[in-house]
């Protein structure tokens, strides 16, 4: 397959763009490959591409239910940040966010990723110094961050109100500038393309409705296009993951799914050029490049699997954007949808060999999987091709809650639904 | 989604605190530690009927036990967690 390049467009708007090639071919499954990997979302693509060019393990395929990027990379709202307090999230999602730095050059895909800023709203000075707390642990791990006053906020969001009488007046906030937001298809598309060009399958509608066993150890597993063996099977499949490691006889796992709702307004003028965060609720906000603004809040709380919210957390959404921005009031909402989040017992993800000899999961994204994208697959990849965890993803593993290990970035205990 | 107190009659779920998974069931104090970190950590996850809990927080604040199905949102059944006699409204 061509590289794409300035030339490349040029040349095909002269011939009517009538010669661009599917970006990956419709593989079918073959009976048996090194690597299988369940589910052809963000992660899982990602995991082949970094499988195929860091591993050199090309005979991989890759699974999915529905079409490709149907899930949660495409439901999203886009955002990318690496703003964490505790040692194992700020050195994985810092690693993250250096894989985001180069990820059009690397795919030869542009993902569009833009390094807008992400800046936390502070609404009192305790949060301020919370702030503080957590900018000098991102420092001190090389992050970027900075504390900001509202007279900077002003200059950097006009549209803000930073007025003393707002419901919950803006003392300051803390700025991420290298954060941003990337178009999320993309993600998948050039993932997707690059795992392609490299030998890996990528099979569309195709369910995996069991695993095949040999004892203990997973050998394989069974399709809706027939059995498909491999000395290798990895499960990267987000919300469904509870759904799909009953298949293999796994009932209990320290993980809730719940669903998430997304926004998008209208198009506006440009009115956000960066991304910000509300402090007194749970509200994030950008832009989009055709003018949309694409929020999001808080989980609706309780499990679900069904792919839809309810409106008492729309309402909520929607007063404390017009809190931040009382000029919003009157914009039409576009859109809304819901997404399907593994919500974690601790908040953090788990990046893992096992729980069966021949599996490997990769799940317990909570909210944050889009960001994790690009470092999920490198570590993910890594632990498959290694049989052993990367430093990186080391603390992830499925048994650090029985060890008392737990990453609980917001300190709220084994309550899924409050990460 | 309506949940139909049985006090109050259905009402909005943004009348109701979501309180978890019905189907744990708490260990002994003296229990082995696996139990106990099973309790703590681990859940089923059921995607289909759910039996869960729900206080009437914005409203009679009765603890209820709930039968949800995970996969619509259709509530099936909601009861007091702790059957007895229940003042009548009003009195």
């Amino acid at each position: 397959m061509k590289e794409y390049s300035a030339f490349s467009v040029l040349r095909n708007a002269f011939t009517g763009n009538r010669d661009w090639k599917p970006a990956w071919r419709k593989a079918e499954p073959k009976p048996a490959y090194d690597v299988v990997i369940v589910g052809g979302g963000g992660h899982g693509l990602a995991t082949a591409y970094y499988l195929a060019s860091e591993h050199g393990l090309t005979n991989v395929a890759v699974l999915e239910k529905g079409w490709l990027g149907s899930g949660n990379v495409g439901r999203n709202t886009t955002i990318v940040r690496s703003n964490y307090l505790l040692p194992a999230n700020t050195a994985f999602y810092e690693h993250s966010m250096k894989l985001w730095e180069e990820l059009s050059h690397e795919l030869n895909y542009n993902v569009m990723f833009s390094q807008r800023g992400v800046l936390n709203l502070a609404h009192s000075p305790s949060q301020m110094d919370d702030y503080a707390r957590r900018g000098n642990a991102m420092r001190h791990a090389g992050i970027d961050a900075e504390l900001v006053s509202p007279e900077r906020i002003a200059r950097l969001v006009p549209g803000l109100d930073l007025s003393p009488e707002a419901r919950f007046p803006v003392v300051g906030g803390l700025l991420q500038p290298r954060g941003g937001t990337a178009r999320h298809d993309a993600v998948a598309w050039g993932y997707a393309r690059g795992a392609d060009r490299r030998g890996v399958d990528i099979i569309e509608n195709c369910e995996v409705t069991g695993f095949l066993r040999e004892g203990e150890r997973v050998v394989g597993v069974a399709t809706s296009r027939g059995e498909i063996r491999a000395a290798k099977v990895a499960v990267a499949v987000a919300g469904s993951t509870g759904q799909v490691m009953k298949l293999a006889g796994i009932e209990n796992l320290p993980i809730e799914s719940h669903v998430l709702q997304a926004f998008v307004s209208e198009a506006l003028k440009p009115l956000i050029d960066t991304v910000i965060t509300f402090g007194a609720g749970h509200l994030y906000v950008s832009q989009s490049d055709k003018g949309g603004l694409v929020f999001g809040g808080d989980i609706d709380g309780y499990n679900s699997y069904a792919q839809r919210g309810n409106l008492p957390v729309v309402e909520d959404v929607m007063s404390e954007l017009v809190a931040l921005f009382p000029g919003v009031a009157r914009v039409r909402l576009l859109r809304s949808w819901g997404g399907i989040m593994d919500m974690s017992m601790d908040g953090s993800p788990i990046i893992t060999t096992g729980p069966l000899p021949g599996m490997y999961l990769n799940s317990g994204w909570c909210y944050g999987g889009f960001k994790a994208t690009p470092a999920s697959g490198w570590c993910f990849a890594w632990t498959i091709a290694r049989d052993e965890p990367h430093p990186l993803n080391a603390a992830f593993s499925l048994d650090r809650f029985r060890r008392g290990l737990v990453i609980d970035e917001k300190g709220q205990g084994a309550t899924p639904r409050l990460h | 989604m309506l949940i139909p107190c049985p006090y109050c009659g259905p009402r909005d779920v943004g009348e109701f605190t979501y309180q978890g998974d019905a189907n744990r069931v708490r260990p002994a104090l003296d229990a082995p530690r696996a139990e106990w970190e099973t309790f703590v950590y681990e859940r089923v996850n059921t995607a289909g009927p759910h039996r869960e809990h729900w206080q009437h927080s914005g409203g009679c604040r009765a603890h209820l036990t709930v039968v949800r199905d995970t996969l619509t949102h259709h509530v099936l059944s909601a009861e007091f967690v702790r059957p007895g006699p229940v003042a009548k409204a009003g009195s």
